[in-house]
Order: structure tokens, then sequence, then C-alpha cells
């Protein structure tokens, strides 16, 4: 049970170095187009979500007082199918508009492997001679779109790096793909997002974007790898 | 107040005959006091704790219902705070991560099956007979076997969690964690067993309040008039019936893995955990309407009565029930979006949830119309309806964006995604119930209550609530999955946490403060006035608090008047009403036809009895039995559960007939004995109706995994063209024969010579279990090599089930001619066995066609 513990010690051993570490997870501080879409689908949305709470809020002030005849059509047929069916097509092509525009089409160049475990992450992803292994660390390049076949060992986890796309589940015996680029060169937080166990929460890993011009010479095996007989095959 | 009753009572009854509506004349007023003591010895539990025990009066069921529901609350609430407490810092050092995953899995199932659910059923149950104006509900035994059963299936969980074993897999249990390998131990199947055990008593609330509803509606109260409320009810115990089968289903499928190592969610061996999310999914999204409509359904009653007006659109919103009951069985796929589902799948059901929302706005601005329409008064009650819209219309909206796959993918199982659920729950649920207890007390109690409590403890829990999951939105979206129980690492989530859980207690010191008014107006309150808002439904039409039998005599087409429900009073305490007092020294009541609600027969209730008692505990010991692993053990519990159903079964037999009963000058009815279709006719069509959900759930899984895992080729296939297809066909011929027979026997009963035809159909079912026998354990594949092998055994022993029930009809049955109880049209149980029998028969067809098609594929 406490097996996990050892492992915290060796994360803690290598600092998720990061610029701008209080948004290291945030979905709203995208760094590459699919998060960056559904950021703006988020804000489109909260914007629309707080007219249309004040909307009821002043519908719901305003009753009070004498009474009115009021047409029940109106209420139940106009506002009620009417205008909440306007709205919701509304919503509805933002999302299908969006969600179109993540939906992996075509081949990506790259093609990496997450195989997720309790309680950790096996990346495949190419080096400079041939495929190498690596634990708990991902690397890409960037400024490409990147296609992540996730895969689980044992139950359900998820692949989730916030700030460059949406999660996807890793389901034992299935093969998900994800499609997501990183903008810019950096180190990109990760982490477990479906709960898998007692290690649930100690399930982080990160994503390196490399400068095209240095991938995929500049990947290699983790020092955390030496440590859990991984390492470059 | 001049007497407008009288003109409108003349005008009411004139427009009646237009519209082709009957009526019924009034009995002679009586001595109402006299009544009183004569109603009251019939339908009174019995005294002192051995009424506790053997009670099945409605009333006392759905206050028990509530007021256990309301401890369930209270200690799911207690769990929360530990939660909060231990996300309040990053590191969280307070309860270690094993305890942690117990905690928060024990809170999410508590207040779904342990508060919720009981809680509307509770509500119905207490309710439903005082509106529609009659005594109980259909089947009072059920009721009490349905609390039996919710108590020790809760106290089984409550015992885990105390033993430190309770489940830890999340609410939704999702496998392979929940699986053997990953969960060993019986934690798992401590909720596996648990809330099935619960869930027996949601089926039976769900028959009972269908048929209650359907079939025991006041004299001229048409379907399409009754209360907002009942149609609501109505619904909500529709979507019981059809979807808490899912889950039974998986839970069992579940169950039996982990004990018996049949494979149905295990990938190597061809099963699928994506199956179990199916099914759970198929059930869970149905869960949240079946929460959320009985609460719907207190606010269309409160809120016309606080707004001093009648409720606008009371067409469209039975409309937009209907809608949500359908639609909300089409949406189960948005809780798995980012499983990795085809797109185009993705768009259909983000569509079909997005549309879901608009029957809920109906509602909402229907809701709102009518405070325009009338005049709104700030009581208690209201305060709580202003919460419930500030709340839920919040929760809604973060609904419609969770629609969205796209933003799906960011939000999902993220503290966004805690935020969204607890404004739902909290806003569409608690807020309702909470108005629905300021607004009822007066009715349960008697009493008024004190002034000032209630008003803080609302501000308190407004305050608490949206301080505590507002900012979770922003914590979600900031990265925080939930579920977790420590974030070393992330200190841009530590202010948001603190905030929480800071206003987190803020909320409880709120919901205590509630509880502590509830405890003063019971106790200390002053007497309350007979009808202290002016509703005019007749739940107010009553003595207060009510009395164990609600109406001395029945209200008719004359007294239902939809005006404030205060002047049928009187009439009704006097015997004026239908089927006054209780002449004949049992419990009885009007049952009534579905759609115009004509008087059809009289039902007559069992009284009170401590059976319903000892079936709840033959199958605890059944669940602890399983729980401890002596398998074997739990056949003589299951032959002892069978013995009190048998017992149950005798508590419905008669062996005198029984002469009409004049119910009114000149309405003379049957007694159930006689009646062409009595409540447990309408009540066997509900239950068989849930049974064929479950079926059809199994066929679901069963094509699931042929058609869409994508899992190892099963090994050689047991092809049932050879060996098989004797057995199977003398399965389907028993089961035919014996619908043949059952219609032979009540053919002949007339004549009373039914014993051939009775002995015939009961070897020939015999006959049927035991070809499913020879099939199951001689001729079929080892269950345990794969999925589709499994599968199929589970439809084997689902048909075995079924042919040892139609045997056990027939042998009852026997049991009945013996002792001279079928006789001149008395066909005791042969009308419900005929039921049962074709159904039997017509899912054994299915089974076989579905395991020889999947032979093929
Ligand atoms: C009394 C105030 C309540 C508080 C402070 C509270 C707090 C919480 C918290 C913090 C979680 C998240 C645990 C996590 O992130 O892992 C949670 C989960 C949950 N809550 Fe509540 N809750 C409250 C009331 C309710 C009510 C009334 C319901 C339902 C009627 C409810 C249903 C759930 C469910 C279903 C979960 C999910 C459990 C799981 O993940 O397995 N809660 N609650
Ligand atoms: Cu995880
Ligand atoms: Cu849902």
């Amino acid at each position: 049970m406490r097996g996990w513990k050892v492992k915290r010690l060796i994360m803690s051993a290598v600092p998720l170095a990061l610029a701008g570490c209080d948004t290291e997870l945030s979905a709203l501080s995208p760094a590459g187009p699919a998060a960056a879409q559904i950021a703006w689908l988020w804000w489109g949305m909260l914007a629309a979500s707080s007219a249309l709470f004040l909307l009821v809020l002043v519908l719901v002030a305003m009753s009070f007082g004498a009474p009115r005849d009021v047409p029940a059509r109106r209420w139940t047929h106009t506002l009620g199918v009417g205008f909440s069916l306007a709205v919701l097509s509304v919503f509805l092509a933002a999302g299908l508009w969006v969600g179109e525009r993540l939906v992996p089409r075509g081949a990506a160049a790259v093609e990496v492997r997450a195989h997720a475990f309790q309680w950790g992450w096996r990346f495949t992803q190419p080096g400079p001679r041939g495929m190498v292994e690596t634990h708990d660390v991902l690397h890409i390049p960037a400024g490409e779109p990147v296609d992540v076949i996730v895969t689980a060992e044992d139950v359900i986890h998820a692949f989730w790096v916030p700030r460059l796309a949406g999660k996807i589940d890793a389901v034992p015996g299935r093969q998900n793909r994800l499609r997501l680029q990183a903008d810019e060169p950096g180190r990109y937080a990760g982490m477990c997002a479906e709960f898998c166990g007692v290690g649930h929460a100690i399930m982080p890993f990160e994503v390196i974007a490399h400068p095209s011009e240095d991938w995929p010479q500049a990947v290699t095996a983790t020092a955390r790898d030496a440590d859990s007989d991984g390492g470059e095959q | 107040m001049s007497d407008p009753t009288a003109l409108g009572r003349e005008s009411r009854a004139a427009a009646r005959s237009r519209s082709g509506a009957f009526d019924i004349p009034e009995n002679p007023p009586q001595r109402a006091l006299a009544l009183h003591r004569a109603l009251t010895a019939v339908w009174a539990n019995d005294p002192g704790w051995r009424g506790q025990i053997t009670a099945v009066n409605h009333t006392t069921l759905g206050l028990r219902f509530m007021a256990t529901a309301l401890v369930f609350f209270a200690i799911g609430g207690i769990l929360a705070m530990l939660i909060r407490t231990q996300l309040a810092t990053p590191e969280g050092a307070f309860l270690d991560t094993e305890l942690y995953n117990q905690i928060f899995t024990m809170h999410g199932s508590i207040m779904m099956f342990l508060f919720a659910i009981p809680m509307l059923e509770g509500l119905g149950i207490y309710m439903l007979p005082k509106m529609l104006g009659t005594r109980d509900m259909a089947f009072p035994r059920l009721t009490a076997l349905g609390y039996w059963c919710y108590l020790f299936g809760g106290l089984i969980m409550l015992g885990a969690l105390f033993a430190g074993v309770a489940p830890r897999d999340g609410w939704f249990m999702y496998t392979p964690l929940s699986g053997a390998t990953y969960s060993p131990g019986i934690n798992a199947d401590v909720w596996l067993l648990g809330v099935t055990f619960v869930e027996i008593s949601a089926i039976a609330a769900a028959v009972e309040i269908t048929v209650t509803i359907l079939r025991q509606r006041a004299p001229g109260m048409k379907l399409t008039e009754m209360p907002l409320f009942a149609w609501y009810m109505l619904g909500t115990s529709v979507m019981m019936l059809a979807g808490f089968p899912p889950l039974i289903l998986a839970s069992v499928l579940l169950e039996i893995e982990r004990a018996f190592g049949w494979p149905f969610f295990e990938v190597a061996r061809g099963g699928d955990p994506l199956l179990w999310q199916h099914l759970f999914w198929l059930f869970g999204h149905p869960e949240v309407y079946i929460i959320f409509l009985p609460a719907a359904g207190v606010l269309s009653t409160i809120i016309p009565v606080m707004c001093r007006t009648r409720i606008l659109g009371y067409g469209a919103i039975v409309a937009s029930i209907v809608a949500l009951v359908f639609l909300s069985f089409g949406l189960w796929v948005h809780h798995m979006f980012t499983v990795g589902i085809p797109h185009m799948a993705l768009a259909f059901f983000s569509a079909a949830s997005l549309l879901v929302a608009v029957p809920t706005a109906v509602q909402v601005f229907a809701w709102i119309g009518t405070m325009w329409q009338g005049r709104p008064e700030l009581h208690l009650p209201m305060y709580h309806v202003l919460g419930f819209f500030l709340t839920f219309v919040m929760g809604g909206l973060t609904g419609v964006m969770l629609a969205l796959v796209p933003f799906n993918w960011q939000a999902h199982d993220t503290a966004f995604v805690t935020a969204h659920l607890h404004y739902v729950l909290i806003g569409g649920f608690v807020f309702p119930i909470m108005a629905a207890a300021t607004y009822w007390m007066p009715q349960i109690t008697g009493r008024a209550r004190i002034r000032g409590v209630g008003e803080a403890a609302f501000w308190i829990i407004l305050i608490g609530f949206h301080g505590t999951f507002f900012v979770m939105h922003l914590t979600g979206l900031l990265g925080m999955p939930r579920r977790i129980d420590i974030y070393p690492d992330n200190p841009e989530w530590i202010w948001l946490n603190l905030t929480s859980s800071i206003f987190s207690f803020v909320m409880t010191i709120g919901f205590a403060l509630f509880a502590l008014d509830l405890f003063l107006q019971a106790t200390l309150g002053k007497r309350s006035a007979r009808n202290p808002w002016q509703a005019p439904t007749l739940d107010w039409a009553l003595a207060l608090p009510a009395p164990a039998y609600n109406f001395a005599s029945l209200p008719g087409p004359r007294l239902l008047t939809g005006e404030p429900a205060r002047p049928a009073l009187l009439p009704l305490a006097r015997g004026e009403g239908v089927l006054p007092g209780a002449p004949r020294g049992r419990r009885e009541f009007l049952v009534t036809s579905i759609g115009a609600a004509r008087p059809d027969h009289v039902a007559v209730l069992p009284g009170n009895t401590a059976l319903p008692l000892w079936l709840a505990g033959a199958i605890a010991l059944f669940v602890l039995l399983m729980l401890s692993g002596h398998y074997i053990w739990t056949l003589p519990a299951l032959t002892l559960v069978a013995a009190l159903i048998w017992r149950w079964g005798r508590g419905l037999t008669t062996e005198q007939d029984h002469p009409a009963v004049e119910a009114a000058p000149g309405l003379s009815l049957p007694v159930h004995y006689h009646a062409h279709a009595s409540l447990g006719h309408t009540g066997t069509i509900c239950l068989l109706f849930s049974n064929g959900a479950l079926f059809a759930s199994l066929l679901f899984g069963l094509g699931f995994l042929t058609l869409v895992t994508p899992g190892p080729d099963a090994p050689e296939a047991f092809v049932p063209g050879q060996s098989a297809i004797p057995a199977m066909a003398t399965v389907v011929a028993g089961l035919a024969l014996g619908a043949i027979g059952v219609r032979l026997a009540r053919h002949a009963v007339q004549g009373e010579r039914g014993t051939g035809a009775l002995w015939f159909s009961a070897v020939v079912n015999a006959l049927a279990l035991l070809a499913v026998a020879i099939l199951g354990l001689g001729l079929m594949d080892d269950p345990t090599t794969h999925a589709r092998d499994a599968l199929r055994g589970v439809l084997a022993g689902y048909v075995a089930l079924h042919a040892l029930i139609c045997t056990g009809f027939a042998a009852f049955a026997l049991d009945q001619l013996r002792r001279g109880e079928l006789a001149n049209g008395r066909t005791g149980t042969l009308k419900t066995w005929r039921f049962w029998q074709d159904f039997s028969l017509a899912t054994a067809l299915l089974a076989g066609a579905a395991a020889i098609m999947q032979g093929g594929v």
C-alpha cells in the first residue's frame, strides 16, 4: 500500500521545473490548438450562460408584485421550447464545430504510445536509434500534430495534459487515439484523470516538447527509468 | 366569505354531466367521532413496540422512510465533512488514501442510494394516497417490505464502513478496478449486494406508486386532471421500473464474476469493462431524473399555492414529464464521452443531451410564469423555491456545457464535474425537499413552526453551498481531478480548496439548524390551523395530523373541488363521501378505472403483519452468507425466502364468496376477489414490465459483447444445433403447454373441476425446468472459459428461474384448489400465474433465439 511513497520521493527528486507553475495543469492557459479551441469554447459558453442565468434571475425577480394576466403559451411554448431550442442549437453548433477540429483525421506525422498501469506511465516514442521507451516522461516534437495511442495494463486510467488537449481514457483491451500539439517547446504537466485505486493521486507525468530540429535526437531515457528498470531498448 | 362551494358544486355537476362525466350521490351524514373511532380500530397500527414491527400503513412507513433517509443524509454529510477536511490542505495528512477512497465512495453511494431515492419514495408513499383521496398504498405489505430491505441494506453498508471494509472504487464502481483482481476483499461485494438489496425496495415502491396513481384516484379525478405531483411520481416510478434493472443486472453479473469467476468484464476472457459502464449509466442517467422529477413535482405543487394562483401550462408540464421519461433513456453515453466512442455517436449523444434541457426549460418557465400570474408571498417554503432557482439553473447551465464533447474532454472527472453534480443535486433535490418539509410539516405534525430559525438556516445553507461549490468550477478548470486525496505539487489549488472547505462547514451548520427547526416544530410548535396555506389539494382535506385511515369517506366527484380543499373536510369526515367508515370491520378502499377514475371495485387489504420483516430478514441472511463466502449455505436461505413468499401469497386468499358492497346510494361494487382487473393484476403488469427491462438489458449485454467488444476470439463455440436442440425444444414446449394448461384451468374452475389441468401444467413446467437444468449443467460449455459462455449461462439461469416460478405457481394453485379457494369465479392465483407463464414462455423463446443467433455469428 505504501509502495507509492517511495515513488513520490523519486518523483520529487526530479522537480517539475516549470515556468509559471501556478497554471501547470490549467485548461485555461492552453499551449496547443486543441486546448486553445476548448478554452475559447469555454469562455464563449461562460458568457452565454451568465447572460441566460441573469435573464432567469430577472424574470424571477420581476414576478414579485401584483398578479398579471399572462398568456401560458408565451412561457411554455415561446420561452420554454422556442427560445431554449434556439439557444441550445447555438451551443450545439459551437460544440460540433470545435469537436470537428479535434478529431484525428488522416495520419499524423508522429505517433507515440502511452501505456498506463497501476501506478505510472510507460511511453514509447521515436528516438535517435529507433523507438525509445520512457517512464512518466513523453517526448514529442513542438509545432507538429502528434497522435498518442493510449492503452492500459490493468484498470482504466486516463491520459490528460490540460494545456495541450482534452483527456482520453486508457481502457484495457482497447486502443484510443488522441491528437495533440504543443505550439512551443517546453514541459507540460499531465496526470491520470480516471480513478484507478490508491495511487490515483500520484500518477503525474510530463510531456517534453522539443524544438523540431532537435527531435528525435534529443530523446533519451530519463533518469527515472534507470530506477524503474525501463531504459533504452 | 359567503359559501361559494354550494354554488360551485351545482355548476360543476352541470359541467360534468355535459362532458359525459359521472356523478355519485352522497351518503347520509353520520357522527364524525363515531366514524373516527370505528375506522381507527380497523386501520391503526398495533399498540406498543409490536406496532412498529407489524405496521404496514403508508403514513407510518412514508414518515419512517423519510426519517431514515434523513439520518443517512446526516451520515453522508459527515463523510463529506471528512472529505473537505482532508482536501483543505495539500498534504491532507489526516486520512490515508485507502480510507479516503472508502469515504468518498460511501459519501456518493449513501447520498444517491440511501438518501435521495428513499427520500423520494417516502415522500410519494406518504403523500400520494392523501393527495389522490384514498386510504393506503395499493400493496401495504410491500411498502413495509421495501422499508425493511432499505434499512437492512443500508445497515450492511454502514456496518462495512465502521468495520473498515467499505466499498472504495467510487460510486460508479468501474470494472476492472472493482473486479476480483484489483479489489480483493469484500469491499466491492458490500456495494454490489448492499445496493441491490436496497434496489429491491426501489422496485417495490415503484410498482406500488404506479398502481396507486393509476387505480386509486378518487372517483372522478381523471388522469388528465390529477395533481401534477402525481404525474411527476408516475413518471418517476415508470423510470424506476425501467431504469433500475440494468444496474441490478450489472451488479449481479459483477458479483457472479467476483464470486464464481464467470467473466463478463474481464478482457482476457472476452469480457469488456465498457459493458459495465453502459449498464451502469443506462441506470445512472435516468437516476438523475428519477431524483429530480419528484422534486419538480413538489415545486409544481408549492409554487402555485405560494403565489395564490393555479399552475400555468398544466398540459405542457405533463408533456415535458413524458418527454423527460423517454429522452433520459437516450443519453447515458454522455457520461462516457472520453472512453473512445466513434465520433458520430458522440455527436448524436451530445445533441440528445442538449435536447433533454428543453422539457426542463419548459418547466422552469412554467413555474416563473405561474409566479407572474399570481402574487408570490415570501413564506419559508418560498425561500427554498428561490434557492432552487438560484442553484439549479446554474447546475443546468454547466450541464449544457458538459454535454458539449470538446469541453467535456477537459472537464470530465475534475472538480468541475463535482461542482456541477452538486449544483444539480442540491439545487434540484435538496432545496425542493427543504421546501416540501417546511410546507408539509404542519400537515405531518399538526403544529406551526417557530419563526426565525428556518429563515436563518436557509441563508446559512445558501451561502455555505455557493461558497463551497462555486469555486470548485474554477478548481476543476485549473486541473484538479476528482477523487484525489493530496495535491502536494499544486499550490495553485490550495486557496480554492481551503475556501470550499471553510464554506462547507458553514453549510453544515445551516443543515444542523434546519434539522433543529424541524425538531422544534415537532415538539414545541403551536397547533397549526387546518389548511394554513389554503392549498387546493386533498392532502389538506384531512384532520391534522393525519389519521391512520386518511379519509372517513372518500371524496367523490361532488367533493373534488379544485378550490381550497377546506370545504371538503367536513362532509368527508361525516361520511358523506364514498365508502364511509369501516362497517365490515376490514380495511377497504375504492379502486377506479385508469383513465376516467370510474368506480370499479372495492379492495380489501391485509392488516398489520410482521411478515415483511421476516422476508426482508431472510433476504438479509442470504446477503450476509454471500458476503461471507458461504455460498452453499445460501441455498437454505433462498429456500426460506421462497417459503416466506408462499406464506405471503397465502395471505391474499379467501375461501368464501364476498357480497357486493354498497359504496354510495345506488352504487354497488364487487369486492376485489370477484373483480375482473384487480390491483394485483395491474401490479403484476408493472412488475413484469420491470422484469422485461431486466431481460432486455441481458440481451443488450449479449449483443454488446458479440458485436462491439474487440476482445480475443471465443474458443470453439458450442453450437446449439445438435445435442442441445431437443433440450431447448423441451423447455419451450413445456412452458407453452403450461400456458395452455393455465388457461384450461381457468375455464375448468368455473365448473370446479380444474384438477387435471392444474396437474398437467405443474408437470410440464417441471419438465421445462428439468430440461434447462440438463442444458445448463450437462450440455453447455463451461461458463468460466469465455464471456460468451458466461452470458449464455446467465440466460439459461434466467429461464430456469422462470420455469421454477411457473412450477411454483402451479403448486400454489393446486394447494388453493385443495383448500376450496378456487370456486364460483374466484380464480385465486390463476390470473397472475397466466401473466408469468406467458412472460416466461416469451423470454425463453427469445433467449433460445439469441443463443442460436449468437452461435451463428
Ligand atoms: C452536504 C453537503 C455536501 C458536501 C460538502 C459534499 C461534498 C462532496 C465532495 C467534496 C465530493 C468530491 C469528492 C472527490 O472529489 O473525490 C463529493 C462527491 C459526491 N457527492 Fe457530495 N457533498 C454534499 C452533498 C451531496 C448530496 C446531497 C449528494 C446527492 C444527493 C451528493 C452526491 C455526491 C456524489 C454522487 C459524489 C461522487 C462520489 C464519487 O466520486 O464516487 N453530495 N461530495
Ligand atoms: Cu488514475
Ligand atoms: Cu447523465
